[in-house]
């Protein structure tokens, strides 16, 4: 019984945060070594945790300790812009582009000049 | 003072002593049999009289979880020097090998970690030459 409860408790906290996070994409990106690694989970998908720090630290310099690229691959994961998966007995990491969707839905890219570039009397003093 | 020995845990030693020879292409150096396992070490080719690689039996129980993290976060414990990663990536894949991560240029080397079929990640790697 107590099992049970611990494991719906942790279950429910998952969630909230996944929730919380997935709201927030925003925070996701809002940092730097988070965007740099999506630029190299773009470059290649299916990465470990190994490969990806060799590339930060090799072609970035970007020395932070494995621990602290792991959490930020939790912060994109909860996000949605990563997802894991085993391969063999290895944790592997690739790149999910659909969340970003919501930018581009919220603050839509206008092709109309008009709109792109208001009148000069529109634009508050 | 030199380095004479360095070492691959493997889970089995007659195994991992086919792959090491026929597959990588070491030379075996000592094959002593010591009772349950043997005393196997290996030398490259290119240097015969060379650090040593022991083929070491997994039997101790820290081993188990210490490659089982190694493993899952891709990290390769050993790393072979070769001229040319991407035709040694060739060679290998053409025998069977898998690859956790292909050749990657990574500014002043070039690197590649497989799976050497006896519990362990090997990187590959090559220096590039400076400008």
């Amino acid at each position: 019984m107590q099992v049970h409860d611990c494991l719906s408790w942790t279950v429910t906290c998952k969630r909230i945060l996944a929730l919380d996070y997935h709201l927030d994409i925003y925070r996701a990106i809002a940092d730097r070594t988070r965007r740099v690694i999506l630029d190299e989970l773009v470059d290649r998908s299916g990465q470990s945790l190994f490969e990806l720090c060799s590339r930060l630290t090799m072609k970035h310099g970007i020395n932070s300790s494995r621990q602290a690229i792991s959490q930020h691959l939790d912060v994109l994961e909860a996000a949605g812009l990563i997802r894991t998966r085993r391969e063999g007995r290895s944790k592997l990491h690739w790149f999910v582009g659909a969340p970003l969707k919501a930018i581009g839905e919220r603050w839509p890219i206008s092709t109309d000049d008009n709109i792109s570039n208001p009148p000069e009397e529109s634009i508050p003093q | 003072m030199r380095i004479h020995l360095s070492g691959v845990v493997v889970d089995d030693q007659q195994k991992a002593l086919r792959f090491y020879t026929e597959t990588l292409g070491f030379r075996v150096k000592h094959n002593i049999p010591l009772g349950e396992h043997s005393w196997i070490t290996l030398v490259s080719e290119e240097a015969p009289e060379g650090t040593q690689l022991v083929l070491e039996p997994a039997g101790h129980p820290a081993v188990v979880p210490f490659r089982k993290a190694l493993v899952e976060d891709g990290i390769p414990y050993t790393a072979f020097a070769v001229d040319d990663v991407e035709a040694e990536y060739e060679r290998l894949l053409a025998m069977g090998v898998r690859f956790v991560q292909p050749p990657t240029d990574l500014g002043t080397v070039v690197t590649a970690v497989f799976d050497d079929t006896c519990g362990n990640l090997i990187q590959i790697m090559e220096e590039k030459a400076q400008p």
